[in-house]
This record gives structure tokens, sequence and C-alpha cells, in this order.
């Protein structure tokens, strides 16, 4: 995680851009930053004129012949450069806490409307874990860099310059004691901070072994009760959690070390600088206001030191996990050029006209260059010599051709990995061909636009993904402006309603973490409710009723029959019974279509679906 | 919450304590500088004296340097204790949940135990350090720097005296009304990352019903509470440098006025002038960091319950005093009047009046729909789960009788949702007997018929597998989990639909390897396939939680309404052999 970032400062700016649309306000924090920790350094260098103008020569005149005068002047001077300050140190935490949470707010919103044009690809080849960590340990390492780094990288090198100098000018002297005392800081900044990533290194590597041990035990923890495992398992996890517990002690160790060493070594310069001043005031090289405000100086210099070196690392980590952000968001979108869209249309003089409101009758708008073709919505799908491999040389599919007239049910069925679900893949055109063609009432997909293409069809798959929310809003999914009596309907097709209806609140029941309150079975049947309601004249269920029991798809077969009618359906199933009464069986092996006919002209051919039939072969 | 904690600080406890000296040295050390300091400015300078100078300045260093070490061993220890402490917790937590019955799991989501178990150990773990360190470091600075600044000058001291409850209160009211907002936020923090999870997941559905600009409209919704709930809680915060930026000038203004005054009157020395400026920022700085603590505190004390809660749990099955060790000898089971709820409460009964007996070396299978209970009902004879009335009886034994241990290691149970863990085949076969031979291992996987795939794979019995067994299909999977349940030799074996995912030749094949190798033992099956129970001894069909018939798959098949409805959904489109 803590990889160092490829190009800083590009990424530097990027993240900066987000921060100030306004490059005004980004100056102005700056200036306002400078201002509030110039207060302090000129605060303390106050010090030596108070001490040495006002106070010493005051000491033993009586009262009435004191002048206050130049003392309330110079104390006024300072209430207005500590009014500054304060008044300047809010203004820039106010300031930036804005503008932070705006580029973060900006940030994420670019980040997951990304995620949302991005084509299905993306997602089959990267880690979820990996995608999601984007949302959470690189946004808040972000969020730390912004709100504390930023300023104080201004704030501290403002207080280093701005101490130097005052410590110059007080006495060049005892400033050449600080520069090396400041070498030797540094020194140790560095050193300690090199061993503490090292064995903070080791520590997450030893962490992540310990995570990982309890997530795979605690959720085969039935399973370590029913053989008996529980002190074997103890036992195993001691020894990682000792290792794990080892190496945070020396990455710990060193972490928190640098601080009392730092302050400490501040103290030593206090001692010696104390001294040596007192030396050199005896002497008469040195005023005593100008020792007062040196040692001040000299209780704040190492402050800043440590505390630079620390935001540099902030920095430099959120810029890594801005880098990968950044990467997210410049990943190339979904394709969509597609001309054809689908259009509602009604019937005048027998010609289908185009009109804006809903009539459920739609039609293809093809345009021809300045005219356009209006073609029927009917559910024709077909494939020509289609060829596809996720990757360039291996092939899923060779030559796949079929054709789905509309209103006809087509069946796959073969062995895990055969190309099943890739041809519902294609269809929708998660992904797309690389050769041959796919036609949609006559016109090739490529040319609809996909949004279009996809309303056109509607898609129940074997995770069923529920959201979290209500039942209700669960089936409106599939058309968010359906009516309730049209959300209870389609429950009521996909023979939903009656479990809907013992659900504590109802159609109300907020569904909690996909779906974890409701059975498996029950999840498939308001997937199926959700599909119904988008009433689409083309329906893809792959294994959709796979977790459903026997006993249970008997019941809703009804609802199924009911849902398929008059639609053209692509069905992707395990169990045998369903697929029976297609129009067609396909059965897929290594990407080919070996056999093709309805149930009984397969079974009659006596080969591969004869064998399934007859469980001889293993379907997985 | 320090008695509760305390147990695991067993050990560690000394190097608690050191820290805590170490910090108290460092801190009374520290404290001690800046009046050394004004005697330099008001005895060896005033007097020229520069011997005492360099004596003061001798004993500064010495000062500086001992509390450097101190500082250095406070860090050092209190990463031991605190990290020894957290080890411990954790070890402790892990420990527990492996004690824990089913019902006490299924009180807990798997996810929650393992947040607790990871990032709840290690807020504590955090915050125990940061007390170790700060919690006498604050207060001892505190008061060293008051009784010092008071015995420099006791009319000064009032300037604190106003200062300090005045920034007291400020901060205290920084923290109670940023807190409850700051909690809103990580609220809407989790729930935009959930709900983000979920469209991650959910993509597929996304696309295919084109709701990608619902998604964002949703997302941009969530999106923005978020932002406005965090500014929120950070307008508040912001306050805190300001506030302490004010005190501290306020009082180097008035200890300049006040302060020059004394020092104009020779009621006080130019070198503790200068010292009682220094005790302005150690002084504040103290408080600042005890309202740091306060914060602390607060947030991991949501951790701490959360710990509690697991600790304290009250685990519903174990041995008591009485249980007997004396293995089991037939497996024959008998339930009598056996009721059973998830819940305990005799109003939501999944199981009702159960009584049937089941005869030592009989096959029983099992079929029902979902939400049957038939999985409830064999899950009661390992005692995975107790009756609520009733009992279950082994060779005539009531199971609450027979430790635990005993009983589990005679009754062997393939659960429906099965796991095999992160290893190579053979580890994750010796888990059903840790001294099993190769050969012994290699004979449980002919019976489960999963030797020959095994032997397909380059790596046979060393193959490694993935967590979660991702490397197996489904198949696979179930016939490894059998195979290493019959490494148990049980007296009893319950297949709890393990054979969902195997052909129904394959399934065939391991029942007729099951009746021959292992004659004599009891065996449950559960299965959706009427194929796989169709030749047991004894069927037994579950519906709503009852027995509704028991009997051959012929007998049934004449007369169980249920049991025909099942077998022809299931006959439709299969050939008869």
């Amino acid at each position: 995680m803590s990889k160092k970032p490829y190009n800083p400062f590009q990424t530097l700016m990027r993240v900066m851009s987000y921060m100030a649309k306004n490059k005004l306000q980004l100056l102005l924090v700056v200036i306002l930053v400078i201002l509030c920790s110039g207060a302090q350094v000129a605060g303390n260098y106050y010090l030596k004129p108070i001490i040495n103008d006002y106070i010493a020569p005051m000491i033993g005149v009586a009262k009435e012949n004191r002048v206050y005068d130049g003392l309330i002047f110079v104390l006024t001077q300072l209430i207005i450069i500590y009014v500054v300050g304060v008044l300047s140190g809010y203004a820039y935490k106010y300031i930036m806490m804005n503008l932070s949470n705006r580029a973060l707010n900006e940030m994420r919103k670019d980040l997951f409307n990304k995620m949302q044009d991005l084509p299905i690809k993306y997602y089959d080849t990267h880690q979820h874990g990996d995608i999601m960590s984007c949302y959470t340990n690189d946004i808040d390492t972000i969020r730390e860099a912004m709100s504390e780094g930023f300023t104080a990288v201004v704030s501290s090198a403002v207080s280093i310059v701005g101490n130097f100098t005052m410590m110059l000018i007080l006495s060049p002297f005892l400033t050449l004691f600080i520069i090396a005392m400041s070498f030797l800081m540094v020194l140790i900044v560095k050193k300690f901070g090199s061993l503490s990533s090292k064995y903070f290194q080791k520590q997450q590597k030893s962490m992540g072994r310990v995570n990982g041990y309890i997530e795979e035990m605690f959720e085969g923890v039935k399973v370590v009760k029913v053989f008996n495992h529980e002190e074997k398992v103890c036992e195993d996890f001691e020894k990682l959690n000792e290792e794990l517990r080892d190496a945070a002690i020396e990455a710990n160790t060193y972490a928190s070390i640098i601080m009392p060493i730092m302050g400490n070594l501040s103290y030593v310069t206090y001692a010696v600088i104390a001294s040596l001043g007192a030396f050199q005031v005896i002497n008469g090289m040195l005023d005593i206001g100008s020792l007062a405000s040196f040692l001040q100086y000299t209780r704040s210099f190492s402050m800043p030191i440590t505390n630079l070196s620390q935001q540099f690392n902030s920095i430099f980590r959120a810029l890594a996990g801005a880098e990968r952000i950044f990467a997210l968001i410049d990943e190339k979108s979904e394709v969509n050029d597609g001309k054809v869209t689908l259009v509602n249309v009604k019937e005048e003089n027998g010609k289908l006209v185009e009109c804006e409101e809903r009539t459920g009758h739609w039609a293809w708008k093809h345009p021809h260059g300045d005219t356009f073709e209006l073609v029927p919505l009917q559910g024709d799908v077909r494939f020509h010599d289609v060829v596809f491999g996720y990757e360039e040389n291996k092939v899923i599919l060779k030559h796949i051709n079929l054709f789905a007239k509309p209103g006809q049910k087509i069946a796959f069925v073969g062995s895990t990995g055969a190309g099943k679900t890739t041809i519902t893949n294609l269809i929708n055109r998660f992904y797309d061909v690389n050769h041959g063609q796919i036609t949609y009432d006559g016109i090739d997909i490529k040319l609809i636009r996909k949004e279009d293409l996809r309303r056109s069809l509607a898609m129940v798959l074997q995770d069923t993904h529920l959201f979290t929310t209500t039942v209700r809003e669960n089936i409106r999914y599939g058309k968010l402006d359906a009516t309730d009596e049209e959300v209870i309907a389609a429950a009521k097709l996909a023979n939903a309603h009656s479990f809907i209806k013992h659900l504590p609140q109802g159609y109300d029941t907020v569904i909690s973490g996909d779906g974890a309150n409701l059975s498996q079975g029950q999840r498939q049947l308001l997937a199926i409710a959700r599909a119904a309601i988008a009433d689409p004249p083309v329906l893809i269920l792959d294994e959709a009723t796979s977790s459903i029991d026997t006993r249970t798809e008997a019941l809703i077969q009804d609802g199924m029959d009911r849902l398929m009618m008059g639609r053209t359906v692509f069905v992707i199933a395990h169990r045998l019974s369903t697929v029976r009464n297609s129009n067609a069986i396909l059965v897929l092996e290594h990407g080919e279509i070996i056999e093709r006919g309805n149930h009984e002209e397969l079974l009659a051919q006596k080969g591969k679906y004869y064998e399934l039939c007859t469980g001889i072969t293993e379907l997985s | 919450m320090i008695k509760t904690l305390k147990p695991y600080l067993k050990g560690y406890g000394k190097y608690a304590l050191i820290c805590m000296l170490a910090m108290i040295t460092e801190a009374v050390l520290e404290m001690m500088l800046p009046f050394m300091m004004s005697k330099i400015v008001d005895v060896g300078v005033a007097n020229k004296d520069l011997s005492y100078v360099l004596k003061i300045g001798g004993i500064m260093l010495l000062m500086s340097l001992i509390s450097l070490i101190a500082g250095a061993i406070g860090s050092r220890f209190s990463s031991v204790a605190g990290m020894g402490f957290g080890s411990q917790l954790r070890k402790a937590l892990f420990d527990k949940i492996q004690t824990f019955s089913f019902s006490n799991i299924d009180h807990f989501s798997t996810a929650s135990l393992v947040t607790r178990s990871t990032a709840d150990v290690n807020n504590i773990q955090n915050m125990f350090m940061m007390l170790n360190r700060m919690a006498i470091r604050s207060p001892i600075m505190f008061f060293t720097a008051m009784i010092l600044a008071t015995s420099i000058n006791a009319e000064l001291v009032m300037i604190f005296l106003v200062v300090v409850p005045i920034l007291g209160i400020a901060l205290f009211m920084i923290v109670k009304l940023s807190f409850p907002r700051f909690e809103a936020m990580l609220y809407k923090y989790d729930g935009l990352n959930a709900s983000t999870q979920e469209n991650l997941t959910a993509i597929r559905v996304v696309k295919a019903f084109v709701r990608s600009a619902y998604e964002k409209a949703k997302f941009k919704l969530s999106n923005d509470a978020l932002m406005e709930a965090s500014i929120k809680a950070e307008k508040i915060i912001i306050f805190n440098m300001p506030v302490m930026q004010l005190s501290t000038y306020t009082c180097v203004i008035l200890i300049l006025w006040f302060g020059g005054g004394l020092v104009m009157d020779g009621k006080m020395l130019t070198g503790e002038l200068m010292s009682f400026i220094t005790y302005i920022n150690q002084i504040l700085m103290s408080m600042m960091m005890l309202s740091m603590i306060f914060v602390n505190v607060l947030i991991s004390s949501a951790s701490l319950k959360r710990i509690v809660e697991v600790l304290d749990e009250d685990i519903d099955i174990k041995d008591s005093e009485s249980s007997s060790a004396f293995p089991i000898q037939n497996g024959s089971i008998e339930f009598k009047n056996v009721s059973f709820s998830y819940k305990n409460d005799v109003h939501s009964l999944v199981l009702e009046n159960i009584n049937v007996k089941i005869a030592a070396g009989e096959t029983i299978g099992i079929i029902g729909g979902t939400g049957s209970s038939k999985s409830t009902f064999v899950q009661l004879i390992p005692r995975l789960y107790d009756v609520t009335e009733g009992s279950v009886l082994i060779d005539g034994r009531n199971v609450k009788d027979i430790q635990v241990e005993t009983l589990r290691n005679s009754v062997s149970m393939v659960l429906q949702k099965n796991v095999l863990f992160s290893g190579t085949i053979l580890e994750n076969l010796r888990w059903g007997d840790q001294e099993a031979t190769k050969e012994q291992c290699i004979e449980a996987c002919k019976v489960a018929n999963a030797h020959s795939f095994i032997m397909d794979f380059p790596d046979g019995y060393d193959t490694y597998i993935e967590q979660g067994g991702t490397n197996v299909s489904g198949g696979q999977k179930q016939r490894l989990c059998i195979a290493r349940a019959l490494l148990k030799h049980p007296k009893i074996l319950i297949l709890d639909d393990s054979t969902s995912a195997v052909d129904t030749a394959t399934d065939a094949s391991i029942r007729k390897e099951l009746k021959e190798n292992l004659k004599g033992m009891t065996t449950i099956i559960i299965a959706q396939r009427i194929s796989s129970v169709q030749d047991a001894d004894r069927i037994f069909v579950f519906d709503e939680g009852r027995i509704n018939d028991i009997g051959t798959h012929e007998e049934l098949l004449e007369r169980n309404p249920i049991y025909q409805e099942v077998y022809h959904s299931q006959m439709k489109g299969v050939v008869s052999e």
C-alpha cells in the first residue's frame, strides 16, 4: 500500500486542481498560514525589546516616575499581531475545511461516475477489493494530507525560516550551535523514519496474515466445531498472533520514539544555549532580552522539523493513493456510438409514427442519412458466425450460428466453461464479438445505442444482487416509474407476492446486506419480479432458478411460464426439467454447438444431451 | 472498563508501570528546566558568577539527557505493553469465539466478528498506548508546572487560574459538540461505502437495467450528505487551534504586563519572568492533551463495547461435570418429544414434537422443501444446537450427558454450507484425523469418489487449496468434504445436501461405496434429488417442521402426495434408466 507515487508532481498538481477551482483561494490560504505562523515567530521576538527597553530600565524606578507609554505601545503592537495570528489561523482552517471537503466530494463523485461508465470487462479483470480501497484507504490518506499536510508543510516551512532568521538576528554565534543540532536532528529523524517504515511494512504483512486467518477461521467456525478442531486452530492462531505482536512492538517503538528524542534534544539544546547565553551576557556580548527571546526560539525550533518530515511521509502516501484513484478515473469508458435508438410509436393510417407519450409500443429508429426507418420492436435475435474470446488468443465461442424468433424459448445446456454465459454477455453487449455479427430485429446490435439495447432485454442472473432498500424499491428497479399496483402485479406474476405479504413490513420491508434476511429462493423470486416489471421483449435467464428447490420451482413454474409468454427467452439452466419445453435446446461444449433440437429430438439422437439427462455425465 | 480489560494485561503490567514511571520522570524533569534556567539568569548572570552558570548548565544538560532516556524507555515499554495487551486481547477474543456454540455464532455475523477481532482490537490497543503514555504525563506536567510557577510567583499564577478553566470549558464544549456530529459523519461514511460496495457487486444488474444515471443521482445525494455532515463536524473542531492560540497569547500579554510590573517593583526577577512565559505553553499544552485523551476514549468506547459483548457472551453448549467421556458404541438415535426453536421460544418452533427412532447401522434418507427444517433436525444429533423441549438420545444416552468432544468425534457431519481451508488436500483431509496416514486418506477419498480427480491434479494430494476452496469445483469440494468426514471413522455419518453438485452417477457410486466399506455405520442423507435417497432403508418426508411420513421409496411413492410431487417434478425430462 505504501508504494511510492510514480509521478508525484503531476499527481500533486491534479489533486490541487480538485482543491482549488479558484487559484486565488489557495493563494489566500498560503498567505493566511504565513500570517498565522509568522505571528508566533514575531511574538517570540517581542520579548527582547519588552525586556530590554521597557522593563529592565524601569527596575528600581519608583512607581510614580515610571513611564508606561512605551510598554503599552509595544504590547498593543503585540496584541494586534496576535489577533491577526489567531484570526488568520481560524480563517485558513475554515477555508481549507471547505476546500478539502469539496475536493474529496468531487473526487468521489468522479470516481463513482466513472465506475458506472466502465465496461464490464474492467470489473471482470480487477479485484473488487482494490476498487473499494480507492474509496476507503486512498480517500482517507488524501483527506489526512489535505486537512493537515498541506498547511502544515507551509507553516512548518515558515516557522523554520522565521525561527532561524530571528535567531540569526538575535545571536549569530548561538545560531551556529542550533544549526549543528538541526543537522543532528534531521539525521535522527531520517534514521528512525526508515527503521520505522521497515518494521511498519513487516507489521502490515504480519497483520495481513493474522486478519486473513481470522477471516478464514470465522468463516469456517462451524466446520471447526464439527471436527473438534478448536484447540488446534487456537494454537496456530497463537503463533501468528505472537509474530504480529513482535513486529508491532518494533514498528511502534521506532514510530513513537522520535517524538521524545526530538523533544528532549531540544531541551539539551535549551540547556546548552542557556549556559552559553548566560556566559555571553556576563561577558557583555549579549543582552538579557535577546537571550530571553532566543530561548523561546530554542524551545520551538525542533517541532517544525519533526513535523515537516512526518508530513512529507503522509503527503507521499496520499499521492500514491491519488495516483490509484486517477488511474481509475482515466480508464477508458465503455464505447457507446450506436445511432439506432428505441422510441415510442403509434399507428396512424397503418403506418408507424414516432411519438412522445408512452404507448406501450416500441420501435427501433434507424437513421439512414437524413431520413430514418422505424422498425417495430419484436425480439428477433440472431447470431451469424460469431467468434469470441475474453483474451486475444483464447477463443471461447467458435463460429456460433443461431436464431431465436420472437416468442421462442431457446435453452443452453453444457458444462461449466462451455460458453453458455458468454453468449448472454454478447447479446446485451457486455462484451463485443470478435468476429461475425449479432442482430436484433434485423439490426446489427453494434449500431444500437447500448442503453436502448439493454432496455429491450431483461436479465435474471444466478447471483441475484438485491439492493439495501425496501422490497418495493427492489422490484421497481426494473421500471423506475412503475406504480405500486404494477409492482404488486409483477410480484404476483413471479409468485413472490405471498411470501412478501408475510414479511414483517410487507412490501416496505428493508432488505439488509444483499438480502441476508431472505432465503436464496426468495431472492431469486424478487429478481424475477424485477425483470417482469421491466416488461421487455427479450428475457435472459441465467441459472435463474438454480437455488429454488424443486418443490418451490414447481410452484413458481406457472409464474415463469406467464413471464415467458410472448417473449423471446434465452435460458441457461442446470436443471433439465427447466429447459425441457424449449423450442430449441442447444448443447454447448468447448465453445461449439454440438447438438441442437427440441427435447424429444435430442433424446432420440442419444448423444450428449441424452447422457446429461440420464445422469451419466456430470453437470456443474 | 479497566476492570474488564485487566486480565489481558497479565505479564505486561510491569512494562506499563515502567512506562508510567518513565513518563513521570520525563514530565517532572521537563518542567524543571525553565525553573533552572531562571536561576542561571537571576543568580548566575546577575552576580556574574560563571562557575554557577556552568554548574546549573551542567545539571540542566544532565536532566535533559535523563529525560531523553526516560522518554525513549517510555516509548519502548508502552509499545511492549500496548502490543502485548492487544495481542492477548485478540487471542482471548479468538479463543472465545472458538468456544461459541452454533447459536452463539448465529447471534453475530461473521463480518462483525472479524471487525471486532481486528479493527476494534486495534482501536483499543492504540487507546491503551496513548493512555499509558499520556494519562499520567499530562496531569503531572500540568501540576508540576503549576507548582513551580506558584513557587516563582503566587500572584502571577492567578492569571492561569482564570485562563485555564475558561480554556478547559472551551475544549470540553468543542469535544461535546463535535463528537455527536462526528459520529453522524462516520455513520454516513460507512453507509456510502456500503452502498458503493453494493453497486460494485451488482454492476451487471445496474448495466443490464441501464440504471447508471439513477445510481449516479443516488450516489450524489449520499455523497453530498456526507460532505455536509463532515463540514458540520469539522466546523467545530477547527476552533481547537485558535482557542489554544488565543489562550496562550492572552496569558503572554497578561504576564508581560503584570509580570513586567512585578519585575519593575523588584518583586520578581527577569529570569523568573522568562521561565513563567515558558510555563504558559506547557500548562496549556497539557490541557490540550487531556482533551485529546478524552476524545480518544470516547471514540474507542464503542469498540470496547463491541469487544466486551463477545467476551461476555454466554456459551450455551458446554460440558458439565457429569458429562461422560465414554465413547459411543453403536450409533442408534432416538428423538423423544423434540421441539426446537432458534430463538428458544415455544411460540416460534421450527421443529415440533418429533418422535422417531433410528436403529444402529440404518441408512435414512430425508426429503423436504426449503424451510421444512430438515437441516435443523440433523444438527440436533451432534448437539450443534440444544433442543428446546424433549431430548435426543444416542445409544440410549441423552446427548447432553456426553462430552461434546466425544459426541462429535463419533458423529461426523458434512454441513450444507461447507468450507475447505487454505492448505494442501492432505492437510484438509487430516482435519478428520490428524494421525491419518496417506494410505488412510487415499482410502477415504476412494470411497468419496475423490481419488481419481485428485490424481488428475499435477500435485496430487499435495495440491494447494486456496482460501475458501476457490480452485476446486463445487462437486469436487463436496467430495473432499465427504472424505474428510469419513476419516473420523464415525459411528454416525450425516450428509446434509452434500452431493448436490455431484452428478447422479457419481452420487450413486458414493452411496454404494459407503454401504460396502462402512458396514454398521448409521447414515443419514439429506438430499434434493429423489435418486439420492431412494435406496435408503427408510425415508423421512419433512414438511413445515414435522415428519410428514416415513417409509421406503416404493411405499412413499404410492401413498405420500409430497413425495409424489417431488418425484414427478424431477422425473420430468429424465429418461427412465
